[in-house]
């Protein structure tokens, strides 16, 4: 087995649209986990315990099965009971409530450090319920969470491929197309190892960056 | 005479198995000034937090400014009060608190607007000319852009002041609010407060171990001791002449701790 830069070539620009759209769900997926995972945390806080508890048990529900066993029960079960998702959409939601529950671990974390006079001080100065949550609780929570956020992105990243299994274009189906129909895994099977980790090591430089601007933060 | 603005009766509370508060009544006068004293414990902070609804209470009835702090009418009864009631009874009183609670993100005068920006919807140049008033007031003005980080801990407090002041609450709430300054930094908010009592008619509870302060600053002084009042009246009377042996027995141990009275 021979390494054939032309074959390289010529699969390249096929590839990158695979890229394209693996960061393209990462960010998507990002989004939904990120704001998700507040309303989970804030949920899982709520004085009502009839909120709290089944929000609590759906989070560990989720956090304790396999990513790839909820995308095959998102986009090949639920089409049973009437909903259809477009392979993306389904990656996407499956991705995005995957992590959701990893990021409201963060977050729970980051709330439970704001200090209790910080409530009382909202409460004193009579901001209500949500006006602390804005302007007092999640601006103090949140900065010293990024680093630990960022994280969470990057093993997202590093986690689309699995998103082939439910027919997402995305890089590593990509390439998969691309070898079963010329017989070749080497170049298709390398290149997606080295897009991978170019994007990863931009990302951890991103997020050394991050560390230092935040890490600190809030002390 | 006035109506009391604070009216506490056969107030309970306890947390857990833990009575703080044992049948207390009491009653404020507007305008008063009025010292809470008594050991750690007796539960005169609990009071204050009572007051600024950041406990329940277990039993009893309080009212502010006429209303029943933690009652509402509902179909011809009173019931427990709803966050809604909480909110528009908060309106009428502020409370400084002994760790300041300034927000750390926020700069001196965003600490200050914040609140009456929120909650009286005040645009945000009259609640920054406001602002500046106040800081002016406290010695502050030329801290205004500052963050809380970078403040004494005698300026965080001052600051911590004008940020309850700001709301123009009736009733103003003081929770040993020297207790964590440095012994240098004491004065400067007493004059604060003192200057306070002087050109305010705020009414003024001050839970305190700052003798001295509470005899001068103080209308009334209430001696608490295991959740009751032991012995109450003018700072003059409580100071100098106690007639419960409890009360002497506290004022003796302080005097003993090198306060003075």
């Amino acid at each position: 087995m021979e390494w054939d830069w032309a074959f390289v070539a010529e699969i390249t620009p096929t590839l990158l649209q695979g890229l394209k759209l693996t960061l393209f769900i990462t960010l998507l997926s990002a989004i939904v986990a990120a704001v998700l995972g507040l309303v989970l945390a804030i949920a899982r806080r709520s004085q009502n315990l009839l909120i709290a508890r089944p929000v609590g048990a759906f989070a560990e529900f989720i956090r304790g099965t396999p990513l790839l066993v909820q995308l095959y029960f998102i986009f090949y079960v639920l089409p049973d009971i009437g909903i259809v998702l477009s392979p993306l959409v389904a990656g996407v939601i499956g991705m995005g409530l995957h992590y959701a529950t990893y990021t409201a671990e963060v977050y729970r974390a980051g709330i439970e450090n704001v200090p209790k006079g910080q409530w009382e001080a909202a409460r004193a100065t009579n901001l209500t319920i949500p006006q602390t949550w804005q302007h007092v609780i999640i601006p103090q929570a949140v900065p010293p969470m990024i680093p630990a956020l960022a994280n969470y992105l990057i093993a997202m990243f590093k986690e689309t491929p699995l998103l082939s299994a439910i027919t997402v274009l995305e890089l590593m189906n990509q390439a998969k197309s691309v070898a079963n129909s010329s017989y070749r895994y080497i170049e298709p099977m390398t290149l997606v190892g080295v897009f991978f980790l170019a994007t990863s090591l931009v990302s951890v430089v991103m997020l050394r960056a991050l560390e230092h601007r935040y890490g600190r933060l809030g002390k | 005479m006035a109506d009391p603005i604070i009216r506490i009766e056969k107030l309970d509370k306890s947390f857990g198995t833990l009575k703080v508060l044992d049948g207390l009544s009491f009653e404020v006068k507007p305008g008063e000034k009025l010292a809470l004293i008594g050991p750690s414990g007796s539960g005169k902070t609990t009071i204050l937090r009572i007051l600024m609804t950041l406990e329940t209470i277990t039993a009893g009835r309080i009212e502010v400014c006429g209303e029943p702090l933690y009652h509402i009418q509902r179909g011809g009864r009173e019931v427990p009060a709803d966050e809604a009631h909480l909110h528009h009874m908060r309106r009428h009183i502020g409370m400084v608190f002994q760790h300041f609670n300034l927000f750390p993100h926020k700069s001196v005068l965003e600490n200050i607007t914040l609140a009456p920006m929120l909650t009286k919807a005040e645009p945000r140049a009259k609640a920054e000319a406001r602002a500046m008033e106040l800081l002016d007031m406290v010695g502050l003005a030329d801290k205004a852009k500052s963050m809380p980080s970078q403040l004494s801990g005698g300026q965080k407090q001052r600051a911590a002041i004008a940020r309850a002041l700001a709301l123009q609450p009736r009733i103003m709430l003081f929770d040993e609010v020297t207790s964590a300054l440095d012994p240098e930094l004491v004065e400067e908010v007493l004059l604060v407060m003192k200057r306070l009592a002087a050109e305010t008619d705020m009414t003024m509870l001050l839970v305190t171990h700052e003798m001295g302060f509470a005899h001068e600053f103080a209308d009334r002084v209430l001696f608490f001791d295991k959740g009751c009042i032991v012995e109450e009246g003018p700072p003059d009377r409580i100071f100098t002449n106690p007639t419960q042996e409890r009360t002497q027995t506290f004022l003796r141990k302080i005097i003993a701790a090198g306060h003075r009275v």
